[in-house]
């Protein structure tokens, strides 16, 4: 009787990991191909790019990142990084219960209409609603070093990119490499604030700690910095007054 | 003999049960706080501070040096500080933890705020005997430090801490909201800036530095942006309106009474001026201070705390400086209905303390607190931004009457925007106001800022906006904040506990099932006997 069990156990088990297996390989498959086609009264990139500010757009992304599901007001809302073939899209806020937001992982695919808005430079789309549909792509990163201190910088807000061999610049006269929060008024579990340079020109980077908490592998990197690092790194090109890209990878060279 | 002995204990484990249930439906708490003989200086306490700091390094500073200082005095009592950026957040997580029973010992909050903590059982503890002890209490015998007495806390600022007639927290810094001037375009536009603001300055300026160069311009500015007035707060925009105009909003039953004729005429003179884009809020484009210090702003109304941030010359700043516009800043109470006859809110963090079932780790914990009225940490944390100290013995001090008198010397500490706002609310003090609190008035603050977020974007997208408009915005919003089913009757009820678990709901129907059982039981066999006689 208890061979008959380990049996059935056994099988059981085999196959959960056979249709598993399958699962994995058909995200594969469809992991970088995204749909060019849009569906109907759906706009391209350009189309949302060209809207007025407070005009309501409906569109087609991917889910390339999502930070922090919470309760605004007793509402579910959780804040998305997504993109298509042709530019990104920053979803702020968009209301979703706990269980839409498991189901959105990173290559989801989802049809959007909200309102295009602006928050200190960072445009978005705001009072969203969505539904899933079929279709999975997750973005490769963009280098845009050699843009950082170009005005065509901002056409590519909000996209996945890189920026490669860029300098680890002091915080301040301490030496810091780092700050918690912008100041360094925080604690750990804060945003962590660190500036880069590269081709004369610095800039500030931010782990925003909703997207990537402290526990995460690219906090702890920037924890472990040094002024003079040589680094690459990737994230999502953020704006706040100005460029202010939200790392989610750095490597040191 | 059998039967009876089961219906006994069915019974008794009725009435074991229902004292469970009532503890599972968050009821259960600590028992009600009995002050010690004294604080026991064998024993070592170790507290937890959740404190707020407006992202400023000073602050935090001032917070690790208050600890250090104390730590000193009470080398018995360890102080764990836990910092926040955000009021908010720290509500949260103290709604969080009290469901656990891991509440810090002391917290940075709000009134509002407290009347939800509240709701559980003895969690936050009344200070009223701990302030009058003469050994412990404020100014107290024992106490190590230099603390204000009772009578040297301003009495409209713990009368601000006052809840169901028992003390419950110590305010910590005070502050109000200002309007922020760019003195240059008001002169442009060929105005003065009058001794008080009205509403009706604000709006008919702001309409005029609209006018456009041929090239798209604002003449004002000669740039892209110009928004002419921007609220940070719109909460307490709402709120400070309808307490100018003399109009509904709560009472001190806790009745809503928001939903009026007033609130909607507010609503379409902030729709008009929006749709003109003379107006805008924090929400819906960013905070004042940035737009203002890039010159693209003429009237950025915020908070005295953030008086930092403000004008050319400001210490903080998130624009580049290269952004920054030249002119001159003058600090002015917000807009008036009624100039004769002032009226702007109250604001600015209390402190707390949690109750535990160590007496004496409550008592270190309000010595932890009071050390915080000290004139050192006063003094030092509200010169950090517009907060002014709340306690007469900070105020009238040499130190702080000095710190006042040295405005402008620099841009930091002396930094003449901050001063003036400091100075703005001293001697308005009798001018601000605070709302009632009640369990529900955080929802309804929220709701406040919601109308006139809500009426300011649907204005943006185009929607018509009229009484058809504010009816569905009413019904809305009231649902939800819940504001329905608020009311008198909340202010002596407790929490807002939600539907009873299913569990709960089943377990209860099981018993009452069995009591009738018993009952119609007892009946048959009454009758019986009955019968058999």
């Amino acid at each position: 009787m208890k061979r008959t069990a380990k049996i059935v156990v056994s099988v059981i088990l085999m196959a959960a990991m056979a249709v598993s297996a399958f699962g994995c390989k058909k995200t594969e498959e469809n992991g970088n191909t995204p749909d060019t086609k849009k569906g109907e009264g759906v706009m391209t990139y350009a189309e949302y790019s060209a809207a007025a500010l407070d005009s309501e757009v409906t569109i087609e992304t991917y889910i390339q990142a999502k930070q922090g599901w919470w309760e605004n007001d007793g509402v579910g809302v959780a804040t998305f990084y997504t993109q298509d073939a042709d530019g990104a899209y920053f979803l702020y806020n968009m209301p979703c219960t706990s269980d839409e937001y498991d189901k959105l992982s990173v290559g989801t695919k989802i049809k959007v209409t909200g309102f295009k808005s602006e928050w200190s430079g960072e445009v978005e789309i705001i009072d969203a609603t969505f539904v899933i549909e079929d279709g999975n792509y997750v973005a490769a990163p963009l280098d845009v070093t050699d843009k950082l201190a170009s005005d065509d910088l901002i056409n590519y807000q909000n996209m996945f990119v890189s920026f490669k061999g860029m300098t680890v610049e002091a915080m301040d006269d301490t030496g810091a490499a780092f700050f918690y929060s912008w100041d360094n008024s925080g604690s750990q579990g804060d945003d962590l604030y660190f500036k880069v340079s590269s081709n004369g020109q610095t800039y500030t980077f931010t782990v925003e700690s909703y997207l990537t908490g402290s526990d995460t592998a690219v906090y702890k990197a920037v924890e472990g910095l040094s002024v003079g690092d040589t680094v690459d790194m990737e994230g999502f090109l953020y704006w706040y007054e100005g460029v202010n890209p939200h790392i989610t990878n750095v490597t040191v060279k | 003999m059998k039967k009876f002995a089961r219906i006994v204990s069915a019974v008794l484990s009725f009435a074991l049960v229902l004292p469970m249930l009532a503890g599972c439906h968050g009821k259960k708490g600590t028992s009600e706080y009995v002050m010690p003989a004294g604080l026991d200086p064998n024993k070592t306490y170790e507290i937890v501070f959740w404190a707020k700091n407006d992202t400023n390094i000073t602050q935090t500073k001032i917070y690790n040096q208050a600890i250090e200082d104390f730590e000193k005095l009470y080398p018995n009592i360890k102080v764990n500080l836990r910092l926040y950026t955000d009021y908010n957040k720290i509500y949260n997580d103290v709604i969080t933890n009290i469901s656990t029973g891991t509440t810090p010992n002391v917290c940075i909050t709000y009134p509002d705020h407290i009347a939800t903590y509240k709701t559980g059982n003895n969690v936050v503890v009344p200070l009223d005997t701990l302030i009058d002890d003469p050994s412990y209490g404020l100014g107290g015998s024992e106490v190590l430090f230099d603390s204000p007495t009772r009578d040297e806390v301003i009495p409209e600022y713990l009368n601000e801490c006052v809840l169901d007639d028992h003390v419950y927290a110590l305010p910590y810094m005070r502050s109000t909201e200002a309007c922020y001037v760019n003195k240059d375009y008001v002169e442009a536009l060929g105005y003065e800036i009058p001794e008080t603001l009205t509403w009706d300055f604000i709006w008919e300026l702001s309409e005029k530095a609209l006018a456009k160069n041929p090239d798209g311009t604002y003449v004002v500015n000669g740039k892209d942006v110009m928004i002419p007035c921007i609220y940070k707060s719109s909460d307490n925009m709402l709120i400070s309106m309808l307490k100018q105009q003399g109009a509904g909003y709560s009472d001190n039953d806790g009745n809503i009474l928001i939903f009026n004729d007033t609130t909607k005429q507010d609503l379409m003179t902030i729709s008009e001026h929006t749709k003109t884009g003379a107006f805008s809020t924090f929400k819906i484009s960013g905070y004042p201070g940035n737009f203002f210090n890039a010159g693209e702003c003429i009237f950025a109304i915020d908070s005295t705390a953030g008086a930092t941030w403000m004008g050319t010359n400001a210490p903080l700043s998130d624009i580049h400086e290269n952004q920054i516009a030249q002119f001159t800043t003058v600090v002015k109470t917000i807009p008036q209905f009624d100039p004769d006859n002032p009226y702007m809110i109250s604001q600015g963090p209390s402190i707390c303390v949690f109750n535990k079932p160590d007496s004496g780790e409550v008592l270190a914990s309000w010595l932890f607190a009071q050390y915080m009225l000290t004139n050192e940490v006063q003094i030092a944390y509200s010169s950090t931004e517009g907060y002014v100290p709340v306690t007469s013995k900070a105020r009238n001090s040499a130190e702080y009457q000095e710190y006042l008198s040295r405005s402008g010397e620099d841009n930091n500490l002396y930094y003449s925007v901050k001063i003036d706002a400091a100075k703005l609310l001293i001697e308005n003090t009798s001018n601000t106001f605070v709302t009632p609190v009640f369990n529900g008035s955080t929802s309804l603050r929220n709701a406040a800022g919601q109308l006139i977020e809500n009426t300011a974007k649907s204005t943006r997208r185009g929607q018509t906006i009229d009484d058809a408009y504010f009816e569905s915005l009413y019904d809305d919003t009231k649902a939800l904040y819940r504001l329905d089913q608020l009311g008198s009757a909340d202010l002596n009820s407790k929490a807002d506990l939600g539907p009873m678990p299913a569990g709960s709901i089943i377990l209860l129907s099981t018993l009452g099932i069995a009591w009738v059982v018993i009952v119609a039981y007892f009946i048959v066999q009454f009758a019986k006997k009955k019968r058999a006689v």
